[in-house]
C-alpha cells in the first residue's frame, strides 16, 4: 500500500484514504463552445499514458476531501512529489533535485 | 519406538507421543513432528499421487517448498483444508490426514493409467488434442477435464473459524530466522532498533536446526541459538514463529500470515485460526536462505528420492532416518555433509555419485574414512521400485559419453543439484535479478525499496560468511536509521562451506523420449516436455511456462524454475538470462482466503445502510432489496400474496386513493453560497437563474462527454440555497463531481457543498387523496393547489416536526415529499399512517415505485440510460437551457457523433400480446427471419406488468426510435420471438393532469 503526502493536511497517509482522479494539468477550456471538434476531443479523451513520471490528480477523499496534484513514476509506482491544485506544473529536473 | 526414529535424537519430545491418522490408518508420532517426519519415522514414504500421471510420490523436501506431499487435513465440520504441505503441518493429537489424487487408494490408483499413456501426454497436449471439433469442447472435453483436474477437494461447508488482522510498525523487519536473520536482528536490536523477526517454521533457527555440529562464538549451534533468542527477547525483539511473509508490497509493507491454532490439539473456541499482519517497516532484511535444487534424471520422483538437505533435516531436527541404505547423487559439496551425518547415525551409504570429475579432496578424505564409496564423474540414469525406490542405476560419464550402468540397491536416494537463493519476496519489490554465470544462478540486484538481502539469499555459502553478512545487514539497517552500531561477526568453527556445479538433466544412455526426468514435480512436467516446447517454437521462458505449465503449480516453481530455465536455455543455445525468468508474485506460499478476508465476512463484508423507516418496514413484513449500499423495502406482501400480486395491489391502491413510500435513500446535497445559482447553471443542463425561491425543477446532470450521469428534483429554498436531490446510487458520485469542478475549475466561486442524504428522512405521499392525508398535519401553510402548486418547496412543520415540504410527483399522481430530520422519521411516518387510515393509505416499495414511474415514462438513470445516452436520446431535450453559454457537457452535444443519425433513442414498447412481459435486457431485431448472426437494433431497458393499464409495458433504446413510432419490432426471448409496437413512453395520463389536482 502506497503512502501519499496530502499537501493540504501536510501528512503522509495510507493510500486507502485517497482516490485517483486522472491526469493533471488538463484545464477545461475557458469557452468550450469556441473550441473545434478536434480541440474538444483532445480535451475529453487524449491522455499522456506516460511510462515514468506522470502528473496526475488525487483526492484525499477520506480526509480533507481536497483534490491535489502529484508526480508519480508509473514504473516504480513511487510518488516523486505532491502539490496543491492550482500550482503550476513543476519541471521534471527540478523535482528530481528536490527529491 | 518405530524403526526409523533414533531414540533421544532431534528436537522432538520423545516423552510426548501423539496419535494421528493417515488414510484411515492410525500412526504414532512425537510432539514436534510434522506429518511428514512422523510418517517417515513410521517408514512411510508414499504420501500422495501426482497431478497428471498419478505417479506415486513422497516428500522430497522438509519445508514449505514441498511439491509432492500435499495432504488433506480436517478437524470436524467445515474445518477441512486441501493441499496442506505434510512437511509444514505440525502433528497434533487426533489429526486426520488424507492423501490426494488417488482412487480407490494410494497404493493402487486407477488414474495411474495416465502414466502408461505418458507418450501421449506431452507438452501442449491440451492445446493440441482438444481443439476440434468445437462443439466437443463444451460437451465433452471441458467437463471431463474439469472433473479430472484439480488438487485435493475444496471444502464444501462454510469455514467456522475466525481470522484476525492487525497492523504493525517496526524499525526493522527480518524475514527468516536462520543464521543470517538471527545475526541481523541481534546487531540491529543491540543498536536500539525496534525489530520484528519472523520465520515460517514452528521454531527459529533455520539451517542451524539441521547442522548442530557447527560451533558459533565458542558454543555448539543449538546452544548459540538458544542464547541468541534469549538475548533478542531481552532486547524486546518481537519473535514470530509459524509466520510466513507472504508478500512484499509498496513502501516496505510486508504481509505476514501467522498460523495460530493449526498445531494445537484442541484450540480455544474463540481463538482466531490465523492472523494477517500488515507490517510497515522502515528497513527490511530478507534472510530467506536458499532452496535446494533437485537433479533431473529418469525416475527422480520415486518415493524415497528426496533432497539431501531434507534428509539431513529429518535426521537432526526430528531424529528420523529416511532410510537404512542410502544412495546419494550430487553436483554440490553440501550433500557430502548430509551423507556423513547419516553415516554417523548408522545409515549405510550405498554409494555417493558426484556428477563432477574432481570433488574436493578433503571431502573425498572424509568419505573414505567413513567407508563411503564415491563415484566421481558419474551420472544417475534411472531408479527402480514400485511404491518406493529399490535401486538406482549409476553410469560412468567420460567426455560426454555415458558408459553402461549398474544397479545399486538402496531404500532412499538423496540428491542435490545445488542451491537457489530464495528471492521471491525480493522479486515482489520489482527488484532486478542478476545472473551470476559462475554460480549459475540469479542473485539480487537493485530495488527501490529500503531492503537488504542477506546470507544464502544472495548466494553466500558457509555459516561464517552468512553470519557475518547478517550481522553487517543489521548494522547497515541501524546506520540507515541514524543509530550507531558496532558489528560483531561471529566466529565459526567446524563450518560447512562448499560449492557445486549447475546441471541440466543428467547425462543418460536412455532414449530421451522414454526418460521420465521430472523438472516440476507438482505439475508433472519433464525435461522432455520443456525441450519439446522449445522445438515447437517457444522462445521465451514465459511461453515455455504456459505451454508446459512448469512453475505454475501451488509451489510457484520453487524447486523447478532454475532447472526448467537451464534446460530451455540449453535447447535454445542461449545464456539463461537471455531466456528470462518468470515473475514471482505474492503470496509466497498458498494462503487461506480466511486470512485475507479477516473480519470482512458475512454482515461485515459490506456495510448495509438502513433508513429511519427500515425498522417499521421490517415489522410490517416488507421484502427488501439492495440498492447501492442501502437495503430498501421492495414490496409489502399481505398473507398469501406473491410479489406480483402485492405490487399490483400497491399500484392500484396508490392510483385510487393514496400510497406512502420511503424515499429517504435519495441523495441530497445542499448547494449554498452567493454564487450558488451560477454554480448550478454551470453544473446542470437546466437554467436556474429564473427559478424563484420556493420553486423546484427537474435537474439533469451530464458528464463532460454529454452523456446523462444523474437526475433529480432540485428546490431553491433561498437566493443562495439549493436543495439538490440525486439518484440513490449516484449521491457520492455527484458530490465528487461537484467538488471536482468547484475545487479545480472554478475555485473563484463562493459555493459550499454539503452531503445531507442521511440528515433527512423522506416520506413520499402519492395519490388523489394525498392532500387530504397531509393537510391536517401541516401547520401554518396552505397546501391547496393554488397556494402550493405542483413543483413547490417550502419549510414548514408537519405533525409538529420542522420539515422541508416538496410538492412533486414521480408517480404521475398528486404527490408530496416530506423531509424531516432523520431522527423524527419514524414519528412522521406513524403520523402519516394514522392520518391516512381513513383513506386506506397503502405503503409501497421500490417495485411499485418503478412500475408507477414507468407508466408515466419517467426514466431511471442507470436503467433506461447506460452512459451512452444523451438528453436528446432520452427525450429530455426540453431540460436543456439552450440560452446558457456553457454547462458541463454542453460542447459535447454538438460533436459529430452526437448529432449523427442512427443513435439509439428511448421509446415505449407495447407487445402485441399484452399478457407477455418482455425481459429487461432482451435484444430487439427488425426481422427475425434473417440468418444468424442477426443485426440487433436495440434492447429493452424497463419492463413491467401494469395493473393500472391491464397489460405489460416496456421501454427500450432503439436506433432512430423517435422516428419509428407505430412500427413493429421483434424481441427474441427463450421459447419464442415476440412482436411489439414502438410507442411514446407516457403510457398513463400523458397530459399530466393528475399531478396538478
Ligand atoms: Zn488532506
Amino acid at each position: 500500500m502506497l503512502l501519499i503526502h496530502c499537501p493540504y493536511c501536510d501528512e503522509t497517509l495510507p493510500e486507502a484514504e485517497f482516490a485517483y482522479a486522472g491526469e493533471a494539468h488538463i484545464a477545461r477550456p475557458a469557452d468550450p463552445m469556441a473550441t473545434s471538434d478536434e480541440e474538444w476531443r483532445d480535451y475529453l479523451f487524449i491522455r499522456t499514458n506516460a511510462r515514468g513520471p506522470h502528473y496526475e490528480r488525487w483526492r484525499h477523499v477520506h480526509g480533507c476531501g481536497r483534490f491535489f496534484n502529484a508526480l508519480r513514476d508509473t514504473v516504480s509506482d513511487r510518488f516523486l512529489m505532491t502539490y496543491k491544485a492550482g500550482v503550476p506544473r513543476p519541471d521534471l529536473p527540478a523535482t528530481e533535485d528536490a527529491q | 519406538m518405530s524403526r526409523y526414529r533414533i531414540p533421544g535424537k532431534g528436537r522432538v519430545d520423545h516423552a510426548a507421543p501423539v496419535r494421528f491418522s493417515f488414510d484411515g490408518r492410525s500412526y504414532m508420532g512425537l510432539r514436534g513432528d510434522t506429518v511428514a517426519s512422523a510418517l517417515l519415522a513410521n517408514g512411510v514414504h508414499l504420501m500422495g499421487r501426482s497431478f497428471k500421471y498419478h505417479r506415486p510420490r513422497g516428500a522430497v523436501t522438509a519445508g514449505s517448498e514441498e511439491p509432492n506431499a500435499l495432504i488433506g487435513t480436517s478437524r470436524g465440520k467445515g474445518r477441512a483444508e486441501p493441499n496442506t504441505r505434510a512437511t509444514m503441518q505440525e502433528l497434533r493429537a487426533g489429526l486426520v490426514a488424507e492423501s490426494q489424487n488417488r482412487w480407490p487408494g494410494l497404493g493402487f490408483d486407477a488414474g495411474a493409467v495416465n502414466d502408461l499413456l505418458y507418450p501421449l501426454f506431452s507438452a501442449g497436449f491440451y492445446y493440441k488434442t482438444f481443439m476440434w471439433p468445437r462443439a466437443f469442447w463444451d460437451r465433452l472435453y471441458e467437463p471431463v477435464i474439469r472433473a479430472a483436474a484439480g488438487l485435493g477437494r475444496a471444502p464444501g461447508e462454510p469455514d467456522p473459524d475466525r481470522y484476525a488482522s492487525r497492523y504493525l510498525h517496526a524499525d526493522l523487519l527480518v524475514v527468516g530466522a536462520g543464521p543470517a536473520g538471527l545475526a541481523a536482528a541481534r546487531a540491529a536490536a543491540r543498536a536500539g532498533l525496534r525489530v520484528t523477526l519472523v520465520d515460517e517454521h514452528a521454531e527459529m533457527g533455520g539451517a542451524l536446526l539441521s547442522d548442530p555440529g557447527v560451533v558459533i562464538e565458542g558454543r555448539p549451534a543449538w546452544d548459540w541459538l538458544a542464547a541468541v533468542l534469549e538475548e533478542l527477547r531481552g532486547l524486546g525483539v518481537r519473535l514470530m514463529c509459524r509466520t510466513t511473509a507472504i508478500g512484499y508490497y509498496h513502501q516496505n509493507m510486508i504481509g505476514l500470515c501467522e498460523r495460530l491454532t493449526d498445531h494445537l490439539d484442541s484450540p480455544p473456541e474463540t481463538a482466531p485460526r490465523e492472523r494477517l499482519w500488515r507490517v510497515r517497516a522502515a528497513r527490511v532484511v530478507l534472510a530467506q536462505g536458499a532452496i535446494e535444487k533437485p537433479l533431473v534424471f529418469d525416475g527422480n520422483d520415486r518415493p524415497g528420492v528426496m533432497l539431501a538437505g531434507a534428509a539431513q533435516t529429518y535426521l537432526h531436527r526430528f531424529g528420523v532416518l529416511v532410510g537404512r541404505r542410502a544412495a546419494v547423487v550430487t553436483a554440490h559439496d553440501s550433500a557430502y555433509f548430509a551423507a556423513f551425518d547419516l553415516a554417523d547415525a548408522g545409515v549405510r551409504i550405498a554409494v555417493l555419485v558426484d556428477t563432477r570429475d574432481a570433488p574436493p579432496a578433503d571431502l573425498l578424505d572424509q568419505a573414505r574414512r567413513r567407508g563411503i564409496e564415491v563415484l566421481a564423474g558419474h551420472s544417475v540414469t534411472a531408479t527402480a521400485g514400485r511404491l518406493r525406490i529399490r535401486s538406482v542405476r549409476v553410469n560412468r560419464v567420460r567426455d560426454g559419453q555415458v558408459a553402461g550402468g549398474r544397479a545399486i540397491a538402496c531404500d532412499c536416494l538423496l540428491m542435490s543439484g545445488g542451491w537457489t537463493p530464495s528471492l521471491h519476496l525480493f522479486s515482489h519489490t520489482k527488484g532486478s535479478l542478476i545472473w551470476d554465470a559462475a554460480a549459475q544462478t540469479y542473485l539480487p540486484g537493485e530495488t527501490i525499496e529500503d531492503c537488504h538481502v542477506a546470507g544464502a539469499g544472495r548466494g553466500l555459502w558457509g555459516y561464517g560468511a552468512v553470519l557475518a553478512d547478517g550481522d553487517a545487514a543489521g548494522v547497515a539497517a541501524a546506520s540507515a536509521l541514524g543509530r550507531a552500531a558496532a558489528g560483531a561477526a561471529p566466529a565459526v568453527a567446524h563450518d560447512r562451506t562448499g560449492s557445486g556445479e549447475a546441471q541440466r538433466e543428467l547425462p543418460s544412455d536412455m532414449a530421451p523420449s522414454l526418460a521420465r526426468a521430472f523438472v516440476d514435480f507438482q505439475n508433472d512436467v519433464t525435461a522432455k516436455d520443456i525441450r519439446l516446447a522449445v522445438r515447437e517454437g517457444m522462445k521465451s521462458i514465459e511461453h515455455v511456462k504456459r505451454y508446459t505449465t512448469t512453475g505454475m503449480a501451488t509451489d510457484q516453481g520453487k524447486l523447478s524454475n532454475i532447472n526448467g530455465l537451464m534446460i530451455a536455455a540449453d535447447m535454445l543455445g542461449k545464456a539463461p538470462p537471455q531466456v528470462g525468468l518468470t515473475t514471482f508474485r505474492p503470496p509466497y506460499t498458498p494462503t487461506t482466503f480466511g486470512a485475507l478476508a479477516g473480519y470482512h465476512r458475512g454482515s461485515h463484508f459490506e456495510l448495509t445502510r438502513k433508513t429511519p423507516i427500515d425498522a417499521w418496514a421490517e415489522e410490517r413484513g416488507a421484502v427488501f432489496e439492495p440498492v447501492a449500499q442501502w437495503r430498501r423495502a421492495w414490496y409489502f406482501p399481505r398473507p398469501g400474496e406473491d410479489m406480483e400480486a402485492a405490487v399490483a395491489r400497491e399500484c392500484l391502491a396508490t392510483r385510487a386513493s393514496v400510497g406512502i413510500f420511503d424515499a429517504s435513500t435519495l441523495g441530497k446535497i445542499e448547494v449554498a453560497g452567493p454564487d450558488a445559482v451560477e454554480f448550478m447553471n454551470r453544473m446542470y443542463t437546466n437554467p436556474w437563474s429564473k427559478l424563484a425561491p420556493g420553486r423546484t425543477r427537474y435537474g439533469l446532470l451530464l458528464g463532460e462527454d454529454g452523456f446523462i450521469r444523474d437526475d433529480g428534483v432540485i428546490g431553491r429554498l433561498a437566493d443562495d440555497l439549493f436543495h439538490v436531490t440525486t439518484t440513490t446510487g449516484g449521491a457520492a458520485r455527484v458530490l465528487t463531481m461537484m467538488e471536482d469542478y468547484l475545487q479545480t475549475e472554478w475555485p473563484d466561486l463562493r459555493v459550499w457543498l454539503t452531503s445531507t442524504t442521511e440528515h433527512w428522512a423522506v416520506a413520499a405521499l402519492n395519490g388523489p387523496n394525498a392532500r387530504k392525508v397531509l393537510e391536517p398535519l401541516v401547520e401554518g401553510l396552505d397546501i391547496s393547489n393554488d397556494a402550493f402548486p405542483h413543483m413547490s418547496v417550502t419549510e414548514c412543520r408537519v405533525a409538529g416536526i420542522p420539515a422541508r415540504l416538496f410538492r412533486l410527483s414521480f408517480t404521475g399522481e398528486l404527490g408530496f415529499e416530506i423531509n424531516v430530520p432523520a431522527r423524527h422519521g419514524p414519528d412522521l411516518w406513524r403520523a402519516l399512517m394514522a392520518a391516512g387510515a381513513a383513506h386506506d393509505i397503502c405503503p409501497y416499495g421500490t417495485e411499485t415505485m418503478h412500475v408507477l414511474r414507468a407508466e408515466k415514462g419517467f426514466i431511471i438513470v442507470g436503467q433506461d440510460t447506460d452512459g451512452t445516452v444523451t438528453p436528446a436520446d432520452a427525450g429530455l431535450g426540453w431540460a436543456i437551457g439552450k440560452a446558457k453559454p456553457d454547462f458541463v457537457g454542453k460542447r459535447s452535444l454538438s460533436r459529430p457523433d452526437m448529432v449523427a443519425p442512427g443513435r439509439k433513442q428511448l421509446v415505449g414498447l407495447l407487445t402485441e400480446d399484452g399478457a407477455v412481459r418482455l425481459e429487461e435486457g432482451a435484444q430487439i431485431v427488425d426481422d427475425p427471419a434473417r440468418p444468424l448472426p442477426m443485426r440487433m437494433v436495440g434492447h429493452v431497458t424497463s419492463s413491467y406488468r401494469s395493473a393500472t393499464l391491464g397489460r405489460s409495458i416496456a421501454m427500450a433504446l432503439i436506433e432512430n426510435g423517435h422516428s419509428r413510432m407505430g412500427e413493429l419490432v421483434h424481441v427474441p426471448m427463450p421459447g419464442r420471438t415476440h412482436r411489439a409496437r414502438i410507442t411514446g413512453t407516457a403510457f398513463y395520463d400523458p397530459d399530466g393532469a393528475r399531478m396538478k389536482l
